[in-house]
């Protein structure tokens, strides 16, 4: 009885432990086949589950798309959003390595210390302001959301430039080379914690709420002016 | 003689306007009691109403050399400020703290009348330097508003329009990014934007700044002679939005087609939505009309070139453009 126990128990501990990416296989057998298919071959639309393939997406798009909380969705129409994602860390590095295995681009290592914020921001203004907001904050695009970057990490930043996620275009190394990436990401962590020297920052939203609330103090303030000069009728 | 008659009514007009006006009351009795005129509140009344002045016109000056914007506003609210202390001062020093109460249901009876306007007229005795203060607070009003005024300038060109209409494409001419190099077709790659300019030409006229982008071959469907405008599905719209006027900086580039919206360039203004594969025209939005659209081929060593003008006019819809 009793060695037959211990033996159960060994096996048990042990074979997670063996899994590598034969348990990213699993996972992946478990949790994205139905709409990736088979070897990340994809599935084309008309039934009820289908999906892109992911040959050729590497090891990038997937730590992206999962380290995000971005996949896995519930349906193919979904927009993604950001949520904590279902696999412990070890499941997310065996899941990256098997999808990063059909080929494609490894995970991408920036190292946002050489950058420059000032160039970072001239960047970001011309190329993510548009949608994201030059505070990083977000927005409003036709057809979806543009997410805010508070929570972001260089690496998935780094992603996301190469990869365009869901509506985002893609930048090639020809437009925005790594080092200027670098730079984005240096600002982008900037405006993760911005300098709000008058310790309100009224949601970084820019002129129009700082215009709302100079006019309701200025108008206060006119108020108390206009009953101080005009106290003087009896 | 009809205009000699004529000539006749209107001097006679004048005569009888000239005689009534010489018609004056005696001098009445006063109603306001002695008034301590305050020469220095009006002094310092003239002065803040020529420091406003001074101020208005700084606006004009910071507008015309530049303006920056801090600076522009600086010099408006100082403006304000100054009149409305000058405006507090003559309430308090200049105008005298009489109250006359008129009998009440003969409101218009006509020696109450000429009683306001003895008041009134007397009222006015402390204002010794009447003049001075009314050229003062006249120069104000004028130079502040022509100060309100002076931004309509940024309107838009008045006498020259010729400007709005400048094409820097022709048959021939490069694009290039806005470092200078030379775009080739195979940088062009799908779901990425490319903002581009003619080589050599001002890079700030109107029609100069292009997006380029390119689209699936199989999807391209643009209008009737244009077949062979975007070479391998490049296509390329001028990026001066046809609402507005703002630059169309986004792209909506969707990753997965089937179950997404299709790509689209978008207008971050107010998200007038054009469709890159159908000739620029309006998907969403306010614009009335579509992007204009470049034809574009591919040089001998692979450079993207433009094969002529825009299809239709550059710019924002106004007067002048509206098709």
């Amino acid at each position: 009885m009793r060695p037959t126990v211990l033996i159960v128990v060994l096996v048990a501990l042990l074979v997670p432990q063996l899994g590598g990416a034969d348990s990213g296989a699993d996972l992946y057998l478990q949790s994205c086949v139905t709409c990736h298919g088979r070897g990340g071959s994809g599935v084309p639309p008309g039934g009820k589950h289908f999906g892109p393939p992911l040959q050729g997406v590497g090891a990038q798009a997937a730590d992206f798309y999962l380290t995000t909380g971005y996949m896995p969705v519930q349906r193919a129409d979904q927009e993604p959003v950001r949520k904590s994602s279902p696999f412990s860390d070890a499941e997310l590095r065996s899941l990256v390595q098997f999808i990063g295995s059909f080929g494609g681009p490894p995970v991408p290592h920036p190292r946002p210390e050489r950058g420059s914020v000032s160039e970072g921001l001239e960047l970001f203004t011309a190329n993510c302001a548009g949608c994201h907001q030059v505070a990083a904050e977000g927005g409003l695009v036709v057809g979806g959301t543009a997410p805010t970057l508070a929570d972001s990490t260089p690496i998935q930043i780094a992603e996301a430039v190469r990869i365009g996620p869901y509506l985002m275009p893609r930048f090639t190394r020809k437009q925005l080379d790594d080092r200027q990436v670098d730079s984005i990401i240096r600002y982008v962590q900037l405006a993760q914690h911005p300098d709000d020297r008058g310790g309100w920052g009224i949601g970084h939203l820019g002129p129009i709420p700082e215009g709302l609330v100079a006019w309701l103090i200025a108008g206060a303030a006119l108020v108390g002016v206009a009953a101080v000069i005009g106290g003087r009728a009896p | 003689m009809r205009r000699l008659g004529r000539w006749a009514i209107a001097g006679a007009v004048l005569l009888v306007g000239r005689g009534q006006r010489r018609r004056q009351l005696p001098p009445p009795e006063p109603v306001v009691d002695a008034w301590e005129p305050a020469p220095r509140a009006e002094l310092l009344v003239a002065g803040l109403l020529l420091l406003a002045a001074a101020l208005a016109v700084a606006f004009i000056v910071i507008y015309a050399g530049g303006a920056d914007t801090q600076l522009l506003g600086l010099a408006l609210g100082l403006c304000f400020g100054t009149l409305a202390v000058a405006s507090i001062v003559t309430a308090f020093r200049l105008t005298p703290p009489e109250e006359a109460e008129e009998p009440y249901p003969e409101r218009f009876h006509s020696t109450e009348v000429a009683e306001v306007e003895q008041i009134a007229s007397e009222s006015g005795r402390p204002l010794t330097r009447r003049r001075l203060l009314g050229l003062t607070a006249g120069s104000a009003g004028l130079a502040l508003g022509v100060a309100l005024l002076a931004p309509l300038a940024s309107l838009g060109p008045v006498f020259d329009t010729s400007r709005l209409r400048r094409e820097p494409w022709r048959r021939g001419v490069r694009l290039v990014d806005n470092e200078g190099r030379v775009l080739r077709a195979d940088d062009i790659e799908l779901d990425t934007l490319h903002t581009a300019f003619p080589e050599g030409a001002n890079p700030e006229i109107l029609a100069s700044p292009i997006v380029v982008v390119r689209v699936e071959p199989a999807r391209l469907d643009l209008p009737v002679g244009r077949r062979n405008w975007a070479p391998g599905g490049i296509v390329a719209y001028s990026k001066v939005c046809t609402h507005a006027g703002c630059a169309v900086a986004l792209y909506r580039a969707p990753h997965f087609e089937p179950s997404r919206p299709r790509p689209a360039l978008v207008c971050p203004c107010h998200y007038s939505t054009f469709d890159p594969a159908t000739g620029g025209t309006v998907l969403f939005g306010p614009a009335g009309r579509p992007l204009p659209q470049l034809p574009l081929a591919v040089g001998p060593k692979g450079e993207l070139i433009a094969l002529g003008g825009f299809s239709g006019a550059v710019g924002p819809s106004w007067s002048g453009v509206r098709e």
